[in-house]
């Protein structure tokens, strides 16, 4: 049995009401678990972009990148493995400003994982660090240990990919030579 | 300037646009303004389309289908919202897995209801999603044109598939400057790939190398059209052929070259030699489990070829080394012109043992039996002969299906409706309906066990109402016969629950005023059968069916392809 292996899958589609529901139901009707999931609007106008991870084997992930990529409004599906694309991922934690404060540990903990100090008030401080998924993971388990997190947001994958060509625009660039043909 | 109409006439005439000429359906609340705008299209000059009044909408779309599949034209079925439009999604599951093109247009609460839990709300789009090729809100008026034409194109092109429209009251009754839009590209969806001149070359030349081929054929021909092409094809290298239950009739019965049915209950040599062939060239068909038995021991010797308009079907369930991915109109013509001529006569005479083994052991027990109660094949053998192979064949699913596509002859194209992928009981009645108006010249004969007939036993209202000629053969055996067939072969006899109490058909007939008959003794078979074909309209023929009788041959389920029972032991 192949090992199941972390995937990251792009997707790209029109931007219409409920894909995202279609894309999501071609995981769900196999019980993958999505890891992370990251959507908003692409660079190219109308059109949206999917950022999903998730685990399964090569076969299996061929078969999801077919299935998302026969819904009818979505432009293109593809995988990539981490070493593959540049990929990051933010998050933000919160800490009360009283606390952060009264122990200088906090401070140094932020700055020894390249965290950034966002906002302080006289309430709460945010913090925020961007990074791979286990830097942010050591962050949140360092501070976590003092028992000063209130709250910890992640924002899930985002990525580009190392190659050099941009297959959307390749796609898109294809399809409307094919709308002018078929004029 | 364009005159300002309703949403609802829009619908009328985008549906006018894409040549609608039927339509099944079912009126409703949410759905009323459309109604009545229906009424005019219906008669008077504006008239443009008969509109069937189904008893279910589950019936609407199975009618849909039937016309779809006959005709070759898309099936289109108008609902209301809520309970008409989770009724039709049965039929919406079934259109999807056999790749049927239907449009459902399914009424909304207005929008500014919507997610309100208003009477009769569903959130239609979300539900449908999953089991349809595209489901689209229409929110306004002004998007009608569209969305109608967008959801034609999409249904019937490429592998053709059911799409649902979600039509809120707003607008439906919203006014708008209509103009008609004809939508033949959408940018994100490629329903003809192109094809890959390199796989063409491959496929040929490991057609040209191979001393032992198979061709299985799927109902990719026929929704290709490309029936001709596949004719020219398996004649120019000389390759044996089967049909997929949906292919049956993509390749004449009576084709020299035609070795019969696929799968569990296919034909038995043609199951022996996938596991022996050394190229399997697979076209238009999906290697369902019911084709391939095991997927771990299916024709692991062979080379495949896998010939698909879709993508997403290659590698899916049996590892492809060559696939020709594009419509198979085209694909089949560009591989026949690099094939070479071939004989391999010796190849198909090896076929010929194992069918005579199956006709003996098989074939004449069930359709030339000589005592005991009426069978199965023996009924479905006396309707073929007697139609000559004209008629269309429908059947709803089960034993019924099972021994009616084994003994009817497809000596014509497009003459078989069944629910494949979904194994939808209830099919059949509705389904025949729709075969009556998608093709009103041929007959339509449609055979249906006494589970199914009640599943959708409502439609003989329809029956009744449009006199539709369907010519239904009732094969009564007072049991789910192929679950009552599972249990004693796989369940210890354990009989749970397939046991049947049945009403009284003949006085069903009788409300619905339909001609019956019933059918108990062989000696009547024949006459009874003409007489059913021999009356104009609906008919009912009751056979009185052996409760266990099998159908056989048979691949249990999940053992290899080529594990097949002539007989049941014990």
């Amino acid at each position: 049995m192949e090992e199941n292996k972390l995937y990251t899958i792009l997707v790209y589609s029109e931007n219409f009401a409920g894909v995202l529901n279609q894309i999501t139901a071609v995981f769900t009707r196999r019980q993958i678990n999505i890891e992370s999931l990251n959507v908003c609007a692409s660079s190219t106008p109308g059109v949206h972009k999917y950022t999903i991870t998730c685990y399964c084997s090569s076969e299996m992930v061929k078969m999801l990148k077919m299935q998302i990529e026969k819904r009818i409004d979505v432009l293109q599906a593809r995988y990539y493995l981490d070493e593959d694309i540049f990929m990051l991922e933010s998050s933000l934690l919160k800490i009360s400003t009283p606390t952060m404060l009264e122990n200088p540990e906090i401070c140094r903990i932020v700055r020894h994982h390249g965290a950034r100090i966002v906002e302080v008030n006289p309430t709460y401080s945010a913090v925020e660090k961007t990074g791979t998924t286990e830097e942010i993971l050591s962050l949140f388990e360092a501070l976590n240990a003092l028992g000063v997190v209130r709250q910890f947001a992640r924002s899930g994958r985002i990525c580009i990919t190392r190659g050099t060509r941009e297959q959307l625009d390749d796609y898109l660039a294809q399809r409307e030579k094919e709308r002018h043909a078929e004029d | 300037m364009a005159e300002k109409i309703t949403g609802s006439e829009a619908l009328m005439r985008a549906l006018q646009y894409e040549g609608v000429k039927t339509i099944f359906g079912y009126p409703g609340g949410s759905i009323m303004p459309v109604y009545d705008a229906l009424y005019d299209y219906t008669r008077g000059e504006k008239k443009a389309f008969d509109h069937i009044l189904v008893r279910h909408e589950q019936g609407a779309t199975h009618a849909a289908e039937g016309y779809a599949r006959v005709s070759g034209q898309v099936g289109c079925a108008i609902v209301t919202s809520g309970p008409g439009a989770t009724n039709t999604l049965t039929g919406v599951a079934d259109a999807m897995l056999d790749s049927t093109p239907i449009v459902v247009i399914a009424g909304q609460v207005p929008i500014s209801a919507l997610g309100t839990d208003f009477f009769q709300e569903v959130d239609l789009v979300g539900v449908a999603q999953p089991i349809s090729k595209w489901s689209y809100q229409i929110r306004h008026a002004e998007d009608v044109a569209w969305a109608v034409s967008r959801a034609f194109y999409i249904a019937r092109s490429g592998r053709p598939g059911p799409v649902v429209l979600d039509f809120p009251k707003n607008a439906q009754t919203e006014l708008v400057d209509f103009k008609p839009e004809r939508v033949d590209f959408v940018r994100s969806y490629v329903p003809y790939p192109k094809l890959d001149a390199d796989a063409v070359r491959a496929a040929a030349e490991l057609i040209n190398q191979s001393k032992k081929p198979l061709a299985l054929v799927g109902q990719g021909v026929e929704l290709g059209n490309a029936q001709d092409e596949l004719q020219a094809f398996l004649e120019k290298a000389d390759i044996p052929a089967g049909r997929t239950m949906l292919g049956l009739s993509a390749l004449p019965s009576t084709h020299p070259l035609n070795v019969g049915m696929l799968g569990m209950h296919g034909n038995y040599a043609v199951n022996l030699k996938e596991q022996e062939c050394d190229v399997l060239i697979a076209i238009g068909m999906r290697f369902s489990d019911r084709v391939t038995g095991s997927l771990k021991t299916y024709a692991k010797q062979a080379k495949v070829i896998h010939l698909d308009i879709d993508r997403s079907e290659i590698n899916k369930n049996v590892k492809a080394d060559v696939a020709v991915v594009g419509d198979c109109k085209e694909s089949l013509p560009a591989i026949t012109a690099l094939l070479q001529k071939n004989d391999h006569r010796e190849w198909r005479d090896s076929f010929k043992p194992l069918d005579e083994k199956e006709r003996v052991k098989v074939i004449e027990p069930a359709i030339h039996p000589k005592e005991g109660p009426l069978l199965m094949g023996e009924v479905v053998n006396a309707v073929a002969e007697a139609t000559q192979g004209d008629a269309v064949l429908v059947t709803d699913v089960g034993q019924n299906q099972l021994f009616a596509t084994r003994y009817f002859k497809y000596p014509k194209r497009r003459s078989i409706c069944i629910s494949g992928g979904l194994g939808t009981m209830g099919y059949g009645m509705p389904a025949a309906i729709g075969a009556t108006f998608g093709t009103p010249d041929r007959t339509v004969v449609c055979f249906m066990g006494d589970g199914g007939f009640q599943m959708c036993i409502e439609e003989l209202g329809t029956i009744m109402e449009h006199q539709s000629p369907v010519k239904m053969i009732l094969m009564n055996n007072n049991y789910l016969g192929n679950v009552r067939q599972w249990q004693d072969m796989f369940w210890n006899r354990r009989k749970s629950f397939t046991r049947m109490l049945n009403p009284c058909y003949e006085l069903i007939a009788k409300g619905y005023g339909i001609p019956y008959s019933c059918v108990t003794e062989r000696s009547e078979l024949k006459d009874a059968v003409a007489k059913m074909l021999n009356t104009d309209g609906p008919y009912i023929m009751e056979c009185a069916i052996l409760e266990d009788d099998n159908v056989l041959p048979m691949t249990p389920p999940g053992k290899n392809v080529d594990d097949m029972l002539l007989e049941v032991k014990g």
